[in-house]
């Protein structure tokens, strides 16, 4: 394992475990710091040690009582250093501690950007500047924002630990919802891609800690079913590519049975959640062998199920579109259109596609213009222009 | 951890009582002190500039929601604070600001 790899894995656990022994979150973050910046000026000479992050976390505890002993003036701190120093060999690798961190950084009475920001600092290991640069802001915005999450914690009195039965039905929620946004933001966004893979990463950590929560396992299904196609979704020139012109050699085959395997397992535990329908959803466009192949019927009765927001709304009008033709789609669009879904963005664009699927030429051309006002991705830009194109020529 | 609630909402509501929520809070022992509050209308707001001291008639915000009273908790920590102030009734028709005091320092 490289130097690198060692500190993505255990950098989360080292801090979990800090946080855990001196309940104070700047003070853990320095000192796993410090203790990474010591293995990389011992280990070379040295040798990497056989259990990596218990070193780690032995030296990064080290350095806390260090610390602590020199500012130690009250009897407070005299007993907290008194408790850290009682384990002569730090109880290293407690699965608890990184679920206790997850739950903590995802806490709803933080804000939301605070969330993602903290989990993103304290459970994956990216620097400030690297979080600053995945959300466009500041260097110093980010700083002062994660800096703000940490006070509230501590003079708030938000408990580190993983919330007691009566509230994960709200908690986990919560926490699942900081792994998707994180996603979307890099999934939405290629220059920002490894923002869905440290979402995939957290993840997989969130499913080996709670094996028993089946919509853990939905999430990361539908993460990894829509990562597979990461690839073709964008042409060389930057456009998007619909599903209907994806080259399906492309994607990640294995990653798709990955998915298809762990949400088939969620299922069979019952009560599927909205992770797990849109992991289901996901699943019908990976495993259809072309985009004709797609079972459509059963996709739409998925969209069903789902809390019917403005984007949800939307897919299932397309579903049904693609199953009973364009003119059923095209009218419950206009249906949406009249109502709650007036002022959504995506709206223009998929009666676009309809009107063209009609051969309306001269509607779809209006309707691809106004689409094209109101894209928000260079990329969707791009890929209305091209259809644009098509049809006004043909109008 | 110590907290105050403070707890807003139209003045209609002001004399709906507490529905058994400061019963049960005092059996639990988490309250230590509190008060419902006149109406905004009464209040008097005081400013010191410059040694001159000015007087306003009325509360120093001008907004619909009013804080009507105010508890004091002493609990574990914010889940349980928040568990407090979600069940006091005005939490289902106004709001409850939930803040944290400031400690005091206990190194002697």
């Amino acid at each position: 394992m490289t130097f690198e790899e060692i500190y993505r894995q255990e950098w989360g656990q080292v801090v979990a475990t800090l946080i855990r022994l001196t309940g104070d979150w700047e003070l853990a973050e320095e000192c796993a710091q410090e203790a990474f910046a010591a293995a990389l000026q011992k280990w070379p000479s040295d040798g990497v040690p056989d259990k990596p992050g218990a070193w780690l976390t032995t030296t990064a505890r080290n350095r806390a009582i260090d610390w602590l002993r020199r500012e130690a003036v009250g009897a407070a701190k005299l007993r907290e250093l008194a408790a850290i120093g009682q384990e002569p060999d730090v109880q290293y690798d407690v699965p608890d501690d990184r679920l206790r961190l997850m739950f903590t950084c995802c806490h709803p009475a933080l804000a939301m950007e605070a969330r993602v920001a903290l989990t993103l600092r304290t459970l994956a290991g990216l620097s400030t500047a690297e979080i600053a640069r995945a959300f466009l802001v500041p260097e110093t915005t980010m700083s002062k924002r994660l800096t703000r999450a940490k006070q509230k914690i501590q003079h708030a009195g938000i408990p580190y630990r993983v919330p007691p039965a009566h509230l994960l039905p709200q908690r986990t929620p919560a926490v699942l919802a900081v792994l998707y946004l994180l996603f979307n933001e890099g999934y939405s966004d290629v220059a920002r891609s490894n923002l869905s893979g440290e979402a995939i990463r957290l993840a997989r950590l969130l499913v080996q800690l709670m094996p028993a929560e089946p919509e853990a396992a939905g999430l990361l299904a539908l993460m990894l079913l829509h990562d597979a196609r990461r690839h073709t979704r964008v042409a060389d020139d930057g456009a998007l590519v619909t599903l209907d012109d994806q080259d399906r050699s492309r994607w990640d085959h294995q990653q798709i049975a990955e998915g298809v395997d762990l949400l088939d397992s969620a299922l069979s535990s019952g009560g599927a959640g909205p992770y797990q329908v849109q992991a289901a959803i996901a699943a019908c466009h990976a495993t259809a062998a072309t985009a004709a192949d797609t079972d459509w019927p059963q996709i739409a009765g998925l969209y069903a199920q789902l809390p019917q927001t403005a984007v949800v709304s939307l897919n299932r009008a397309v579903a049904i579109g693609m199953a009973d033709g364009p003119a059923v789609g095209l009218r419950i669009v206009d249906e949406l259109a009249e109502g709650p879904l007036a002022d959504y963005h995506l709206l223009p664009a998929t009666r676009a596609d309809f009107l063209r699927r009609l051969a309306r030429w001269p509607e779809a051309t209006t309707a691809y213009k106004e689409a094209l006002t109101l894209a928000t991705t260079d990329a969707e830009r791009l890929y209305l222009e091209k259809r644009l194109q098509e049809v006004s020529v043909r109008g | 951890m110590k907290y105050l609630l403070m707890i807003c909402g139209d003045e209609s509501h002001a004399n709906d009582g507490c529905g058994g929520w400061s019963e049960e809070m005092e059996r639990r022992g988490v309250v230590e002190g509190g008060a419902g509050l006149r109406p905004p209308t009464e209040a008097t707001t005081v400013r010191v500039r410059d040694d001159e001291l000015m007087l306003t008639d009325g509360p120093f915000a001008e907004t619909k929601e009013q804080i009507g009273g105010f508890v004091l908790i002493d609990c574990a920590d914010l889940d349980e604070a928040i568990e407090i102030a979600a069940k006091h009734p005005a939490a289902g028709y106004g709001t409850i600001e939930i803040r944290p005091l400031l400690e005091t320092p206990v190194d002697l």
